[in-house]
């Protein structure tokens, strides 16, 4: 037995002439959030249909929580919970209605069907809206519902397709708490996202996508650490003193970024102690530093920088 | 664990699920689907009021002039009415389908543990829940009318067999569409656009020998106008193995055809 709940090796799928994915490799242990980072039609849907058994892969494997995805679909499907991009819920339901269909056709009989809606509805702060037609609910009620109804057969591994894209910065915050409690309870989950700031908060490592390949992978620290890049932010007292200044760090092997007549500028470095070099430079030029900051590469720096090779 | 483990090319017929389970799991899915109509009373107005209202209009305002009296026109126009109205009512299935497939709500049901045969049995066995509920209201207004079952109890059980059999090979036509549709109202209009002259241009109405001959050549082949010959026989009395086997071909007809389609269509669509 191996504690990868995900475990999918060289996986590709075309949609005629498109190939959505190409040789996607992915592990994700027990317990533990992977985000899947990538710009639309980047394959991450697509990995996530494939990992759910809703489409069927054309080449490569794949097993979810232990079970191979192409001969062992059903197991899969008991073992799973999938919320997609967009709430998928029936909006002619009571939103109670829609947890005791999921209850139902798990198998569970009337009572524990009932039970568990009505805990859920709890959970999810949606008690109140149980009786009331999903249709009349915000985006944010929907959300939270379909990832209530994702998680009534209690299971294993989670898909959370984009699970926040649309929604308002309360009920964002509000569905990475609920994620953040699933995974305490010992929940896997795999989530995509657009939305770094999502990555770096729940995702316990990162996988990147780009034309349906995987370009990088790693924790939010490695990637930021590896393909990131630090900068060092100045800004002159004095305008005049900036090309004096940009010759000497030019001499000191920097490449500074400035905008002609502005105080500020931008130094790209490789490593923490060049900011001492920096400053030797800037000394030499005799040029007065209001501001100086060392800038830690973000994830978005990866991202961009990321999806920008793999566009060139 | 089974010893001996299958080999399944496809996934998505891996066959896990009993089909007791799958029973259960249809008419779980029956259950949501009538369930939706709670909520949405219009959809009761549109299999319940529509047809009551077609009955009223036609029996009252043309049934004098084209059979004499209204009392006899209704005895010819209901068993008719029913089987046009039968025809509506399976869009819903498409209808229904085709609402899952854009919200959604297809994707999660494919993520169940689910029999792959269950969404579509769901919504085809709440359809024929619906059919029969149309049908005992419109002979329950033909009653009150003064329509008069001309045949036995066994006459009136045939009908609704033979008006079911058809509505569930008719389903299949409404899954297409349901499938190929880009959103629910292209199904809606398909229904408005497609049905309503096939329905019209059939002997529920008026009677065949009243139209033109080109017409009539299509009005007798029509399996609404089969249908209805059927249904009449059935229940006020007259031929009815002619007209019934005739329908049942195009039941066979349909589903050759149109099963396999919806299948292929529903596959490349998810």
């Amino acid at each position: 037995m191996t504690d990868l709940m995900i475990d999918a090796a060289d996986v590709s799928k075309a949609f005629g002439d498109v190939k959505a994915l190409d040789g996607v490799s992915l592990q994700v242990p027990k317990g533990t959030v992977t985000g899947l980072l990538g710009h639309n039609g980047a394959g991450k849907t697509t990995l996530v249909n494939l990992l759910t058994t809703v489409l069927p892969l054309d080449a490569g494997g794949a097993t979810v929580a232990g079970h191979d995805v192409t001969t062992d679909g059903h197991e899969v499907r008991s073992r799973i919970g999938l919320t997609g991009q967009f709430a998928s819920v029936d909006e002619q339901l009571t939103g109670l209605h829609n947890l005791v269909l999921i209850a139902r056709l798990l198998g569970a009989s009337r009572r524990q069907a009932a039970d568990r809606a009505s805990e859920l509805l709890e959970l999810f702060d949606l008690a109140a809206a149980a009786d009331r037609k999903v249709d009349t609910y915000s985006g944010g009620m929907k959300r939270r519902l379909d990832l209530a109804a994702s998680l009534v057969g209690h299971p294993d591994v989670v898909f959370l397709d984009e699970p926040t894209t649309g929604l308002d910065p309360t009920s964002r915050l509000g569905l990475w708490e609920i994620v953040e409690k699933l995974v305490d309870d010992g929940t896997t989950v795999l989530l995509t996202t657009q939305y770094l700031e999502e990555a770096d908060r729940l995702a316990d490592s990162i996988t990147v996508l780009s034309n349906g390949q995987v370009v990088a992978a790693g924790t939010a620290a490695e990637l930021k650490a590896d393909i990131g890049q630090r900068t060092v932010a100045i800004t002159l007292a004095e305008a005049a003193a900036a090309p004096e200044a940009l010759a000497a760090l030019r001499r000191a092997g920097f490449s500074p970024i400035h905008d002609e007549g502005r105080r500020a500028m931008t130094i790209p470095v490789d490593a923490a102690n060049a900011l001492a070099a920096v400053v030797r430079a800037l000394d030499d030029a005799n040029a007065e530093v209001a501001e100086l900051a060392l800038h830690e590469p973000t994830l978005d720096d990866v991202y961009l920088t990321l999806t920008h090779q793999a566009a060139a | 664990m089974t010893a001996v483990t299958a080999t399944p090319s496809d996934p998505a017929v891996t066959p896990r699920v009993g089909p007791i389970e799958g029973l259960r799991q249809s008419l779980t899915l029956a259950w949501r689907t009538l369930v939706q109509i709670r909520h949405n009373p219009w959809e009761l107005g549109d299999f319940s009021f529509q047809p009551i209202m077609f009955v009223l209009l036609f029996t009252y305002v043309f049934g004098g002039a084209i059979s004499g009296s209204t009392g006899e026109y209704l005895t010819f126009a209901l068993p008719g009415i029913i089987v046009m109205n039968m025809v509506f009512v399976t869009m819903y299935v498409g209808l229904g389908l085709n609402t899952d497939l854009t919200k959604g709500v297809f994707d999660r049901l494919r993520s169940l543990p689910l029999a792959r045969w269950a969404p579509l049995a769901g919504r085809i066995t709440a359809d024929l829940v619906k059919q029969a509920w149309s049908v005992a209201l419109l002979l329950g207004v033909g009653a009150l009318l003064g329509f008069r079952l001309g045949a036995s109890v066994v006459g009136l059980i045939g009908m609704v067999v033979l008006l079911l059999v058809f509505a569930l090979a008719f389903s299949w036509v409404s899954v297409l569409v349901g499938v190929l549709a880009k959103d629910p109202e292209q199904v809606q209009l398909f229904g408005f656009t497609a049905l309503f002259p096939v329905t019209f241009v059939s002997n529920v109405f008026v009677p065949t020998q009243t139209m033109p001959g080109w017409l009539q050549a299509f009005v007798e082949i029509n399996p609404v106008t089969l249908l209805s010959d059927a249904a009449r026989g059935l229940l006020v009395g007259g031929p009815v193995a002619g007209p019934a086997i005739g329908s049942l071909l195009w039941a066979a007809g349909i589903t050759a055809v149109f099963a396999p389609l919806s299948v292929w269509g529903l596959k490349r669509r998810v």
